[in-house]
């Protein structure tokens, strides 16, 4: 049987379809549909939470973000607090990661001894997935004892009554509170942050931070006017995707920031967080309009959360595309 | 240029240096600190107590046994559901309709899930897992872990799958093979160190995770295997022993903390290795 | 359809070949990536058993028209071809041509090895077991037929079960080919083969593409002028997405018939 012949005998012998045309059509299907169920629980986190929220958003209105009063025993639930200390928290750690994790970064790409670049990089990048629990628990044993005697304390003595500081540190010396628990945000986000902003200053060509480095400018020069500037919008990604971590963590909060329910008026002060309220009470919650109330907070802490991640993202994403 | 411009520049420059050093010890020191607080309140409460005992009230010595073994129960089935949903969506992603108007939708979507607050997703399986049955569970649990790890997966398949070769892809293609039998057969295949660097970090980012296990598994005295039934696991067990006040308590709270901390540690270096490999092969 | 990028003036020259010995005929082709015009009105013939060369400078369209002959441009959406490629007298651009199908008949190997991440035997029996329900006995029989055609058999006959992205460059080329041989196409389609081996590589590659022939109609787009001068039967040069010359292998190379084909093998341009 010579060759040439063969593609016509070996053609009637073939199957109408290859092997797996039907499974590919069923497999594809089975891709879509897995896709499309990323999709249904994001909808599904949504809906359940608006449905299982109603009762309270329907009971309190928009009263329910502007007050304050968070009180199960009479049943009347305002989330102004944990609101505005969900808010501040977030707000405070990152202003205080942000200058750490922008240096910390720098540092790896620019100043670092070669040798010392990739443990100190890996180190890093293996702390951001250290679980926040034990950021937590160390803030609750070991760094809030420290604060309070260091820190609070010889600053409560100092404030002059009636000064801008006596406001600002007002509460129990007991090393929990509002700027405890921002610290510990802080130092939770930090190797996140640090690792990103690492990877995205990487990314910048040799060639970009070579040339500028040929024109005679000094580090801090090539940095803050070419290197940073080149992968700004990866930045701001990367800033606010540490955000949004701070904004739902609840861990690493719960454990320090003194949970209470209401507006907290100094540095010091105890207050809580959307997340760290919804951890305490949810499962000892009595009547249906708490566990309501709950999942109405989980819902505005849902809406914060997703308009800066989705921010967050989209910017990363041009950031990619240009790169 | 003038000398005072130039001096200038240098002590900029020498600043900024001196912040990102100092910054640098700063961070280092605190992390530092932490795992020398885990390891020093950790290693002291490990014994064998530990890995054989359940878990009591506090005043009788136990153990984290129950609560170890619920927590591999629950992350092991956990996976398995992740890896199915996540490997399949990511390849639906890379292969099939990434580029569509709907892929980036789910793209973006995803993108937004893998950092979404891990209590949420707990709400969300409390509503539709626990509620409607009355009755917090094992199983509710995995599946609100599971949700957590999708994402991740999702996202890893997406990217090692892309980054096959385009050739490879087309090479199949060239023998008249089905696209759905070339991922299967030679992209999967060929992707495996990607992939199983994709689950290893899922797996790191669940086996920690508390918040979203408070109101879906709850906690449970006692060795039980039955995941209808609330269930013993590791972080929540930490989270109220921690809080519990009692000495002994928060003394195995600090054990699981770290036998947590060590295997999330353990896993993402096993993960960085295998994409090491990928990458020089 | 032509006034976005309008078909350049050239002078062209393309031989007439026995029509009887047309294996695939492509008639006034044109290709279009997105909205860019890739290959304007392109015609050319391919004949039965012989080696087919497709030179030009980088970006000229040729590897574009090789990958409109088993229509693995479909892979990817919004690029589009028009006109008619006849495979035996049928159209394989019409709609209702079974692509898996088409491809089976028209083989492809790629510029750089493609080998799948599976034994050198399950490399060569991977395309044979998507069409062909064969016997373990039958199907060693194939392998064996498939790597001894690409010249692999002796080096690897003691090693099938080794893995194919343990062989070396050259090897993994030649396994691909073997590869695709073993589904045994009436088409080869071979697209810079060589570009990624060494020499001596090269040179046994280019001997198996000669006993290749003998059964199949090859096409074989090159970088390598001398490679298009040792190996093809007929050459058609391309430039800007059109056809320039096309004619046997020794006219278009001793006498070429337009100023741009010469300009290119003297090496002026390119």
């Amino acid at each position: 049987m010579s060759d040439a012949t063969l593609p016509a005998t070996a053609l009637s012998s073939r199957r109408a379809a290859p092997r797996g045309a039907l499974i590919g059509k069923v497999f594809e299907g089975l891709c879509f549909t897995a896709a499309t169920t990323l999709l249904a629980a994001l909808g599904g986190i949504i809906v359940s939470l608006l449905i299982g929220g109603w009762p309270a958003i329907h009971k309190f209105g928009f009263g329910f973000l502007t007050t304050a009063t968070w009180n199960p025993v009479t049943d009347v639930y305002g989330a102004a607090g944990p609101i505005v200390g969900t808010l501040v928290t977030s707000a405070l750690a990152l202003a205080l990661a942000l200058p750490v994790a922008g240096g910390v970064a720098f540092f790896l790409t620019e100043l670092c001894p070669a040798r010392l670049r990739m443990p100190i990089g890996t180190a890093v990048e293996l702390l951001a997935g250290i679980p926040s629990i034990v950021y937590g628990m160390w803030g609750l044993f070991v760094f809030a004892p420290l604060f309070a005697k260091y820190i609070q304390l010889p600053l409560m003595t100092a404030a002059a009554p009636g000064s801008l500081l006596e406001t600002l540190t007002m509460g129990i010396p007991n090393g929990s509170g509002i700027l405890p628990a921002s610290i510990i945000l802080a130092i939770m986000i930090l190797p996140f942050m640090a690792a990103t902003l690492r990877e995205l200053l990487m990314s910048v060509p040799i060639g970009v931070r070579e040339s500028a480095y040929g024109l005679g400018a000094t580090t801090a020069e090539v940095v803050m006017s070419v290197t940073l500037p080149y992968v700004r919008t990866g930045a701001i990604g990367a800033v606010m995707l540490g955000l949004g971590r701070a904004l739902g963590e609840t861990m690493a909060v719960t454990f320090i920031i003194g949970n209470s329910h209401s507006f907290p008026k100094s540095l010091f002060d105890s207050g809580s967080t959307i997340a760290s309220t919804i951890a305490n009470e949810f499962t000892e919650a009595t009547s249906p309009v708490h566990t309501a109330a709950l999942i109405a907070l989980g819902l505005v802490l849902f809406l914060i959360t997703f308009a800066v991640l989705g921010l967050a993202r989209l910017m990363l994403r041009v950031q990619e595309a240009r790169s | 240029m003038s000398a005072g411009k130039l001096i200038r520049r240098k002590v900029g420059d020498v600043a900024f240096k001196a912040f990102c050093v100092v910054v640098t010890v700063i961070a280092l020191v605190a992390l530092t600190a932490i795992l020398w607080s885990l390891l020093k309140q950790g290693v002291g409460g490990l014994d064998l107590d530990i890995f054989t005992k359940r878990t009591m009230s506090s005043g009788s010595k136990g153990g984290l046994a129950n609560a170890i073994v619920g927590s591999i129960v629950m992350c092991s089935l956990a996976m398995v559901l992740a890896l199915g949903v996540g490997i399949l969506a990511g390849t639906w992603l890379a292969e099939y309709g990434g580029r569509s108007a709907y892929g980036a939708v789910v793209r973006f979507l995803n993108d937004v899930l893998l950092s979404a607050p891990s209590i949420l997703v707990g709400l969300f399986v409390y509503e539709i897992l626990v509620a409607p049955f009355h009755g917090f569970s094992g199983f509710a649990g995995s599946v609100a872990l599971a949700l957590l790890a999708v994402p991740v997966i999702t996202r890893t398949t997406e990217d090692v799958l892309l980054l096959q070769a385009a050739t490879l892809r087309e090479a199949g293609v060239a023998l008249g093979a089905p696209l759905s039998y070339i991922i299967r057969t030679v992209l999967w295949r060929s992707a495996r160190s990607g992939l199983l660097t994709g689950a290893l970090l899922a797996f790191a980012r669940i086996s920690g995770e508390t918040a979203p296990l408070l109101f879906t598994a709850l906690n449970n005295q006692f060795f039980s295997l039955d995941l209808r039934h609330p269930t013993a696991n590791l972080p929540v067990v930490i989270y109220n022993s921690a809080l519990s006040a009692y000495d002994d308590l928060v003394r195995l709270a600090w054990v699981g903390a770290l036998l947590i901390a060590a295997t999330v540690l353990a896993v993402t270096v096993v993960a960085r290795i295998v994409a090491q490999e990928q990458r020089r092969s | 359809m032509n006034t976005v990028n309008p078909v350049e003036d050239f002078e062209t020259s393309i031989a007439d070949i026995d029509r009887a010995q047309v294996k695939v005929d492509v008639k006034n082709l044109d290709f279009y990536y997105g909205k860019s015009h890739a290959l304007k009105a392109v015609s050319i013939p391919f004949a039965r058993n012989q080696v087919t060369a497709l030179i030009g400078p980088s970006g000229c369209g040729k590897s574009t028209l090789l990958r409109t002959l088993n229509r693995m441009y479909a892979l990817y959406p919004g690029q589009r071809a028009e006109g008619e490629i006849l495979l035996d007298g049928e159209n394989i651009l019409a709609a209702g041509t079974d692509l898996a199908q088409l491809r089976a008949k028209v083989g492809m190997v790629f510029q750089k090895p493609t080998p799948f991440p599976m034994s050198v035997f399950d490399n060569v029996a991977f395309g044979v077991r998507l069409y062909e329900n064969l016997s373990k006995a039958d199907m060693a029989v194939r392998v064996e037929e498939a790597l001894t055609r690409a010249a692999l058999w002796n080096e690897v006959k003691d090693n099938l079960k080794g893995p194919g992205l343990g062989l070396s460059g050259g090897q993994q080329q030649r396994l691909c080919v073997a590869r695709g041989v073993a589904v045994r196409p009436e088409v080869l389609l071979l697209d810079e083969p060589t570009s990624a081996l060494d020499p001596i590589s090269s040179a046994k590659l280019e001997e198996t593409v000669t006993q290749l022939k003998a059964d199949h109609t090859i096409v074989i787009v090159t970088h390598n002028l001398g490679q298009a001068g040792r190996v093809s039967d007929y050459t058609g040069f391309m430039y800007l997405g059109q056809l320039i010359e096309f004619g046997a292998t020794g006219d278009v190379f001793t006498r070429p018939a337009t100023r741009k084909t010469s300009d290119y093998i003297t090496g002026r341009f390119g």
